[in-house]
């Protein structure tokens, strides 16, 4: 390996969902209910 | 923020900001350490070798230390907080008596019993009122054990799908079991609706019966497995988990994820929530076997994903490339905000683990009109300005801030420390980074 291996860029700071919509389901509606994960969490954002 | 990690011998750099993640070799890793160290500057003396500008060019190309970013309440939540998700609690009673439930087998402290369509109606037609212009809205049929009250839940789907036609709702459902009571009938009514279930299992036949007994103190092992094989067994690919909760009992909890993937490759486990009086309560002195029991299910997952046989654990699951918006990140869960239970009785709370915590009671859905909005924006700050510990967290994007309730229960307080619950969730978001590199490095799908 060379000194660095970029896994992931980052996406996170240039984000086509620029409003917060909402529409995407609630971590503890789908299998975390007593320990929060949000990363899991499918975007369901239309502009996406 | 840049984090720095290391799991099984492979060095990583996770900047939590941007979501990017670099795999580093020990010299880049130790001038990364620097930098951190450094205001996220790299060092003069590492910027005069090649790894040391190695890693100044991605500082320089905005793959590290990124800049922080914060949100104001009305970014989270441009049109108001509204209500999108419901916890519908059809059954304050339960068939079985696990030792460790958050609800008391099944009462939640308070008098058993069951939701009346009458109040079930009420509840589904205010999360249609105060979810605003939100189209895609959420209801959990739970309990203690829902399908004591089958009937209800026949009539509640029905009105569901009618309301949501009417109303230009899409009302998903989720349905929450033991599984101890399904049947072919029952199978095939929750497949033909239900968009996602929930099928309460511990794993190891000896680890679930020690602490999922029926009532009368028989092991429901059986008949939870003879329900999840009826459920599946029609079910095709919709959602689904299998979940389990892991106690002192079982600090070899990856036995029991396998034991789970013979039935289903959809699993979750999580650390039971217990005062440290419990006999069952993860203590300090667990933590280090936890730590590594987690590491353990990690290497073991990653060995079957290289197989083709992968299995899929909810808290490893993540996506760099496509997950949740920032907002979403932020804001977590949504207790309070967007997400409710309600009671038999039509109470309402900020969340199914907060049921019964009378002080945090936001209203009744017999009375719309009277909605406890200082409870409510409690919540809501909460969300927006988190924990003094969630400021220097990496995983903060990762688990949104956490489990409120998990904080109150822990602290007394629900923006208090929950450092035992933190340092385990530190962990797992580290080993769900790492697993997603290797994905990646193998060339298979990181689609969640």
């Amino acid at each position: 390996m060379a000194f660095i291996k970029t896994i992931s860029k980052g996406k996170w700071t240039n984000e086509k969902v620029t409003v917060a919509c909402g529409e995407c389901q609630t971590s503890c509606q789908s299998a975390c209910k007593t320990s929060c994960t949000v990363a899991n969490q499918p975007c369901e954002n239309e502009a996406r | 923020m840049v984090h720095t990690f290391t799991v099984q011998g492979d060095h990583f750099a996770f900047d939590s900001v941007s979501g990017a993640l670099h795999q580093l070799d020990e010299a880049a890793l130790l001038v990364v350490e620097r930098a951190v160290n450094n205001d996220g500057k790299v060092t003069d003396d590492d910027l005069k070798t090649d790894v040391g500008r190695a890693v100044f060019d991605l500082v320089s190309a905005g793959a590290l230390f990124s800049p922080e970013r914060t949100f104001r309440t009305e970014e989270l939540y441009p049109d108001e907080p509204r209500i999108k998700a419901m916890c519908l609690n059809l059954c304050h009673d339960c068939n079985l008596r696990c030792t460790y439930c958050f609800a008391g087998t099944g009462d939640y402290g308070g008098p058993r019993g069951l939701m009346s369509s009458d109040v079930g109606r009420k509840a589904i037609d205010y999360l249609i009122r105060e979810s605003g212009s939100r189209r895609n809205l959420d209801i959990d049929f739970f309990g203690g054990e829902p399908l004591i009250n089958w009937e209800t839940v026949k009539t509640l789907v029905a009105y569901c799908e009618d309301e949501g036609r009417k109303q230009n709702k899409n009302i998903r459902l989720t349905l929450t079991t033991n599984a101890t009571l399904l049947d072919e009938e029952k199978a095939a009514f929750i497949n033909a609706h239900f968009s996602n279930v929930v099928l309460s299992i511990d794993g190891r036949q000896h680890v679930h019966d020690a602490v999922r007994p029926a009532v009368g103190r028989r092991g429901s092992y059986e008949a939870t497995t003879r329900g999840i094989r009826t459920l599946l067994s029609s079910r095709g690919d919709q959602a689904h988990h299998l979940r389990g909760t892991f106690t002192s009992e079982n600090l070899d909890f990856a036995a029991d994820v396998f034991a789970l993937a013979e039935l289903s490759r959809h699993v979750s486990i999580e650390p039971v929530v217990l005062p440290d009086e419990h006999p069952l309560a993860i203590r300090e002195w667990h933590m280090n076997q936890v730590m590594d029991e987690y590491e353990r299910l990690a290497v073991e997952l990653d060995a079957r994903e290289a197989a083709g046989e992968p299995v899929d654990f909810f808290h490893f699951r993540l996506d760099l490339e496509d997950g949740p918006c920032a907002f979403k990140r932020h804001k977590g869960c949504g207790v309070g905000v967007e997400y409710i239970a309600v009671t038999p009785e039509g109470d309402i709370y900020p969340c199914h683990q907060l049921v019964g915590e009378t002080s945090f009671r936001l209203g009744s859905v017999l009375d719309p009109t009277a909605r406890n909005a200082e409870v409510q924006d409690l919540f809501a700050t909460a969300l927006t300005d988190p924990p003094e510990a969630c400021h220097s967290c990496f995983a903060r994007p990762i688990c949104g801030g956490g489990c409120a309730a998990n904080r109150l229960h822990r602290s007394g307080d629900i923006a208090g420390d929950d450092e035992r619950g933190c340092r385990l969730l530190r962990r797992r978001a580290e080993l769900a980074l790492w697993l997603f590199a290797r994905r990646l490095d193998r060339g298979q799908s990181v689609r969640i």
